[in-house]
């Protein structure tokens, strides 16, 4: 890799991966709520989705289909705003067709992996959070070996409580200690379920998992976000939770897990 | 490595390959994969059935049906298919340790995938329901240039996050030639034990509508329970731990209109 690659992510203050291991956590919307959340403490945050077969991120930003354009450094990732204060590159923006699957083998998709990693020109960034497909593959691979000349602050793991997704994130756990990834935290997503009309809270999916498994592997617990259905809409329709929400409690665990997480990589 | 593509060669004794897929993660594949399956025996007790857990990376199977340990080998060098409930199963996860991350690039997933085709000792099956992984890579395109499929189920949750991948999906399958034999809506509406009320956490009708969109059948609706949940952590999935309720009577139809979508897609 030539070394002025480097270049485009120098001024990039810190690097997080979002994993999981088990798919449908919510690894694409707390990254989002996460971007968001940094992006209201004032941080100047990036968003990479190397989800190439299920691209979400864009949608939840509602950016649309802009027109991906080149620089002299590279791509220019696409802004959701005027201020610049949140940019985002996905594959979502470079297929012809939004609807069209992305059925490429590994080495397909670890090379374009390489140039999204090195060939966007982001620019100034206080945290640039790197949201990945489920599992433990190509993308994976390609991302930490890409990522490997600069620095990666570590990873945040994101599950649900229930058995069968704890279990898949242990693996990913083991997969950071073997590749040097340093965990950050584990966040326990969609846990609990509280009633609109009774208030009864319902653990639809258990509840507890993720703290357990943070015990468990000696990792930290960032913290629950409960399962809102206020949240998903607004995922949905593309609106900025945490505007739109600042009162729920739902607002209150995602602030504070992103400010646990700040003070994280800043004492680093 | 073999020039070309590879030739689509059945499986010994097995008459029908269903696969369960979806595009998206976590929207109940493999739940719903395990519970057809024993949906089709319900429904009918003289077909055999057995699973194929196809998720490499996350083998979700051996903790929904409660099965663990290593296969043993035939005399012929075949893997003995772990069975529970009447289906025997094969995953990755009976040979890798259970914290053992599967650190795979495509060309070991495509190796293995043979393997666990090829190399197992089914015996005779009216179906192989096979549970996919999420994603439309490597793991399928082995799989469906390897083997003739009868059928694609494809499971989505109603938001469009998640009707997005489905949509992809379902647009894999017809490019590679395998029909769809239709969606399955899942966690569908909420019903809060307490006060009964009903939450749509995830959306409404989502796939109710993609299906009509796309023009292919909607096979069910599966309401999002946690004593789904619960018997799935406790490794006895709803159709057989509580065969009675409205959730495994959800299963047991979308059993019957994969059966009766068979015959429709019969070459």
């Amino acid at each position: 890799m030539e070394h002025s690659n480097d270049g485009n992510l120098a001024q990039v203050q810190h690097v997080v991966l979002v994993l999981s291991g088990k798919g449908g956590v919510g690894k694409s919307t707390i990254t989002t709520e996460l971007a968001l959340a940094l992006r209201n403490a004032g941080k100047k945050v990036g968003i990479l989705d190397v989800d190439l077969c299920g691209p979400s991120i864009p949608r939840m930003l509602s950016v649309g289909r802009p027109d991906v354009h080149q620089c002299d450094s590279g791509w220019v990732p696409v802004y959701t705003d005027a201020k610049k204060s949140l940019a985002l590159m996905s594959i979502g923006f470079l297929m012809e067709d939004p609807d069209e699957a992305v059925v490429w083998r590994g080495p397909k998709k670890t090379a374009l992996i390489g140039q999204f990693v090195s060939d966007v020109a982001w620019g100034e960034l206080d945290v640039l959070l790197v949201d990945t497909p489920p599992g433990t593959s190509d993308e994976h691979l390609a991302v930490l070996e890409n990522l490997k000349k600069h620095r990666v602050d570590g990873a945040v793991l994101v599950t649900t409580p229930q058995a069968v997704s704890t279990g898949d994130v242990r693996r990913e756990i083991t997969f950071c200690k073997k590749t040097g990834v340093r965990i950050l935290g584990i966040i326990e997503n969609m846990s609990g379920f509280v009633c609109p009309h009774c208030s009864e809270c319902s653990n639809i999916f258990s509840k507890g998992g993720g703290e357990e498994l943070a015990k468990l592997t000696g990792s930290e617990f960032l913290g629950s976000v409960p399962l809102d259905p206020l949240l998903s809409a607004s995922i949905e329709e593309g609106k900025d939770f945490v505007q739109s929400f600042p009162n729920s409690a739902t607002f209150s665990a995602l602030t504070s897990i992103s400010q646990t997480l700040l003070s994280s990589l800043q004492a680093a | 490595m073999t020039k070309g593509l590879p030739r689509q060669k059945p499986i010994a004794g097995i008459k029908q390959v269903i696969v369960v897929a979806s595009g998206k993660g976590g929207v109940g594949k493999s739940t719903t994969a395990v519970n057809l399956a024993l949906g089709l025996t319900a429904n009918d007790p003289s077909k055999s059935v057995g699973m194929l857990d196809a998720d490499v990376y996350g083998p979700s199977i051996p903790k929904l049906m409660n099965l663990k340990g290593n296969p043993e080998l035939t005399d012929n060098n075949l893997m003995i298919p772990l069975t529970n409930y009447g289906i025997p199963c094969m995953s990755m996860g009976f040979l890798v340790d259970d914290v053992a991350p599967i650190v795979w690039r495509g060309l070991m997933v495509m190796s293995a995938i043979e393997k666990l085709l090829r190399q197992v000792d089914w015996g005779s099956l009216d179906y192989l329901v096979v549970d996919m992984p999420p994603g439309t890579g490597d793991v399928q395109l082995s799989i469906t240039q390897n083997i003739p499929i009868a059928g694609a189920v494809i499971v989505s949750t109603p938001q469009d996050i998640a009707l997005m991948d489905a949509r992809r999906g379902a647009e894999m399958f017809k490019k590679v030639n395998v029909p769809v034999l239709g969606l399955v809506q899942n966690m569908s509406v909420f019903q809060c034990p307490n006060c009964n009320h009903q939450t749509h956490i995830f959306g409404s009708d989502g796939a109710r509508q993609l299906a009509e969109t796309l023009g292919v059948k909607l096979l069910g609706d599966v309401p999002l329970h946690l004593n789904i949940r619960e018997t799935s952590d406790r490794g006895k999935p709803v159709v057989v731990s509580s065969p009675d309720s409205p959730e495994a009577e959800a299963y047991r139809k979308v059993a019957s209109a994969v059966v009766q979508r068979l015959k429709e897609v019969r070459p």
